[in-house]
């Protein structure tokens, strides 16, 4: 099936990580002058593939043509010498030195005496940057430059390599818009020159507009492959979050009862025009006591981004949060918590659990100055709270004692939902509450959630999860690119339409049609 | 024959490491004390012990404070200029009686901790560059206010450095009275759990709305604070001030003391037992190469091994 013209042809690629098989049986091929989507949702796999064609990573099984040979990188460098250059989402290159030495960096000009040959680099790296549209002072230290521009130079250093392959990991994102029109003729150009480029983003519009084929993951798996232009937006949508239609999922039903909670009243939280640079732009949301409230969206849409704004944990630029009628001062998470806003975060491990000390002194630690007289901790009070919530959410220890590091993911998020209900919160925000927890304890988290909810807590939940999503919110508000797309209520609330506002087609009444796909 | 044993078990391995890493230390204490007692004469003396102890004193003031500093996943390398600057204002205010000269270190131990905290919790620089800044400029200020050696005569200092109860020199007495305090701090104060939260994860603990920044300050206080009560203390011992030694490598000393203690320098956990375990571990040690008159470099040599035994105890039980 492949042409023998193929730069790049990738079989049967399989990496395992401790207890997670990272990708399963990955095919890639490209070829010259093509430019290759390569998308899928959190833990798809798309950085394990990445990380492996530049010798990052080593893979467990299947092979790696590049230009009609096998290779097997085990050193970044080495995929970068043989033509396989990366740009990184954050770039990587060394802020104290110049814009022409990171152009340069390893592969410098020298002169006859074997120093740097500054003249010549200084020159080449100016004519390098201009044919990219950067006008910068090449002497100065990289990190005097904008981010935007930092990333130029990054791209014009990956090109500049002899690079037969480009990959691209989410370049545009921290791009304004004038540098993503730069970067696109860039990649116009690369194509006319026979460089094959794989893109990975997930801006719909940007896929479509530089991208010829697309390959999705997801679970580690390739699950489509083919010309773009053959899958509409709602076709690549429900692909990467595996909502195939007409394909019943085995998992069944989330324990959400699916009723629509008595929302009524004054919201309890009111965050309008949120505005963090290059993240959210204007994003408002509100809730009523009593309501679930989804936040929908692709990776990268300004979910956590908007969790994390509203609980004082991301700086904001313009916006304002209002809880129960009190004004809320942005930036500080102290603030946010005693007006009542707790927020689960979407990264429990390092952001969530204190992985060294025990569930006890987990749960306790939010609550601490409540369960302390003149500085000293009442040990008899913590105690009380802890014995309450190990119960009522039935947290699985083998003792308070043990440290929380070692408790499975589900009790481990059981214990940050105890150190916040312990605070008796007014809102709720629960990112992506129940991802990488087995399924008996997210059936927990969501009957808890509901509940909760029913006890008049305002919950805002995002998840990647379509089904908990839908089934667990009265409301969804469908973000995209940073900014408030839709919002879906009542009998709206369902997958279809989800998908449609995510995609951004105008929704079409009657069938469905959905591109198969394969695998 | 252990090595070999160690090998072929990894699981007791890491057992064996981590049982090391907690108790290693009192083992090591123990073993010091019954070989002394075998080939050393005069070992087991009271005025032995009260000599060792009046020694080891200073370094464990010093070493509680640099143990919660690392209990935060940072270090205090001005502990030592501190002290100097400490014996230097002391020198300075004594003429206006102890108390008032002791008010005025506070004051300038707390400014030093507050730069130091300043500089890591608000500014973000990294707590080994922070505090590089004070250990060289506070001795540098310690010598500008004294520039040298001064002999002191002032019989309230003079017992502070030499009196004792019931046989216990204060110096020994205010050292034990310090560990007990902060071993109390760290186990069952609202401060003490915080400090261990932010030392283990900081981004879980700015999210769980903790005062990291208010913490951090307090801790590099604290340590300055007990820096300067062993600035103190040795120039109440010595009855003269003396900026330019005093203090000398004590950064080091008191790294080494809670290092071998059991305290990881990844931060979240903190033993003061083994700190001070620690401290008396490596006083007992210079003090028997010493008494069988093998050179001061056989010391720093025994010194290294130990510490390479810690850290390879602390490596081994990977906390992360």
């Amino acid at each position: 099936m492949a042409p023998p013209a193929e730069v790049l042809a990738v079989r049967g690629l399989s990496k395992t990580f401790p207890g997670v098989r990272a990708l399963d049986g990955v095919d890639l091929t490209l070829h010259p002058g093509e430019v290759h989507a390569l998308i899928g949702e959190n833990g798809a796999g798309k950085s394990t593939l990445i990380k492996v064609l530049t010798g990052v990573h080593r893979p467990d099984a299947g092979d790696i043509t590049f230009q009609g040979r096998p290779v097997a990188f085990s050193t970044p460098m080495e995929a970068q010498k043989a033509g396989i250059s990366t740009i990184y989402q954050e770039v990587n290159l060394i802020p104290l030195l110049s814009v022409a030495r990171n152009l340069f960096l390893g592969r410098e000009p020298r002169t006859r005496l074997g120093l740097l040959d500054f003249g010549r680099m200084h020159r080449e790296a100016d004519e390098a940057l201009r044919a990219h549209g950067v006008r910068v002072d090449v002497r100065q230290p990289l990190r005097t430059l904008g981010v935007g521009a930092q990333q130029m130079v990054a791209l014009a250093r990956a090109v500049a390599t002899d690079a037969r392959v480009v990959i691209m990991d989410e370049p545009t994102s921290s791009l304004e818009p004038r540098e993503v029109e730069t970067l696109f003729s860039v990649i116009r150009r690369l194509r006319e020159s026979g460089i094959a480029v794989v893109y990975v983003s997930h801006r719909l519009d940007e896929l479509y507009a530089v991208c010829e084929t697309v390959t999705v993951l997801r679970d580690g798996r390739r699950v489509h492959h083919g010309r773009l232009a053959d899958l509409d937006r709602l076709g690549l949508v429900s692909t990467m979050l595996g909502r195939d239609m007409g394909e019943v999922r085995s998992e069944g039903l989330t324990k959400f009862t699916g009723d629509h909670h008595a929302a009524a009243g004054e919201p309890v939280l009111q965050a309008t025009g949120l505005t963090v640079p290059h993240r959210l732009h204007g994003v408002s949301v509100g809730i009523r006591p009593g309501e679930v409230v989804g936040l929908g969206g692709l990776l990268g849409s300004g979910r956590t981004e908007t969790a994390k704004a509203i609980s004082g944990a991301l700086p904001l630029r313009s916006g304002d949060v209002v809880v129960a009628g009190a004004p809320l001062r942005g930036g500080s998470t102290p603030a946010a918590i005693r007006a009542g806003i707790s927020l689960l975060p979407e990264d429990r491990k390092s952001e969530g659990i204190v992985p060294g000390l025990s569930v006890r002194e987990n749960i306790a630690l939010a609550a601490l100055p409540r369960l302390s007289r003149f500085g000293l901790v009442s040990e008899a009070r913590v105690d009380a709270v802890v014995d309450t919530f190990v119960r009522r959410l039935r947290i699985k220890a083998s003792s308070p004692h043990q440290k929380v590091g070692e408790l499975s993911g589900g009790n481990q998020q059981k214990v940050l939902l105890a150190r916040w209900l312990a605070m008796n919160p007014k809102v709720l925000l629960l990112d992506e509450p129940t991802r990488g927890i087995d399924v008996g304890a997210k059936a927990e988290v969501q009957k808890l959630v509901d509940e909760l909810a029913a006890d008049g807590l305002g919950v805002l939940l995002i998840s990647s999860d379509l089904e908990e999503l839908i089934e667990g919110s009265d409301r969804v508000v469908v973000l995209k690119d940073g900014a408030v797309v839709g919002e879906l209520t009542g009998d709206d609330v369902t997958e279809d339409k989800l998908m449609r506002t995510i995609a951004g087609d105008p929704p079409a009444p009657g069938a469905v049609e959905v591109a198969a796909t394969d695998d | 024959m252990t090595e070999t044993a160690l090998r072929t078990a990894p699981f007791d391995k890491t057992r064996v490491l981590a049982w090391l890493q907690s108790y290693g230390v009192y083992a090591g204490v123990a073993m010091l004390l019954i070989v002394n007692t075998v080939i050393t004469p005069h070992f087991l003396t009271a005025e032995n012990f009260r000599t060792q102890a009046v020694q080891v004193a200073p370094v464990v003031i010093v070493a509680l404070g640099m143990a919660l500093v690392i209990g935060t996943e940072g270090v205090d390398l001005s502990v030592g200029a501190v002290m100097a600057l400490a014996a230097s204002v002391t020198a300075l205010y004594l003429g206006y009686g102890l108390l008032p000269a002791l008010l005025v270190v506070a004051v300038f131990a707390a400014g030093a901790g507050l730069a130091n905290g300043a500089l890591v919790a608000f500014v973000g620089v990294q707590p080994i560059v922070a505090t590089l800044a004070l250990m060289v400029g506070g001795r540098g200020i310690a010598l500008v206010l004294l520039p040298q050696l001064q002999d002191l005569h002032n019989p309230a200092l003079a017992s502070l450095g030499s009196g004792a109860v019931a046989g216990i020199p204060y110096l020994i007495l205010i050292a034990a009275a310090l560990a007990l305090l902060i071993a109390f701090v760290v186990r069952r104060t609202t401060f003490g759990r915080q400090l261990l939260a932010i030392g283990d994860s900081r981004p879980a603990a700015q999210l769980a709305g903790l005062p990291v920044r208010r913490v951090l300050v307090v801790v590099y206080v604290v340590c300055a604070l007990l820096a300067a009560v062993a600035g103190v203390l040795a120039t109440a011992r010595l009855q003269a001030s003396d900026p330019t030694s005093l203090g000398n490598l004590m950064e080091l000393s008191a790294i080494t003391a809670v290092v071998v203690g059991g305290t990881p320098l990844t931060g979240g956990r903190i033993s003061i037992g083994g700190t001070v375990a620690g401290a008396v571990l490596i006083q007992l040690l210079t003090a028997t190469l010493i008494k069988h008159d093998l050179p001061p470099s056989w010391t720093q040599i025994a010194q290294a091994i130990v510490i390479v035994c810690a850290v390879y105890a602390a490596r081994g039980r990977g906390k992360r």
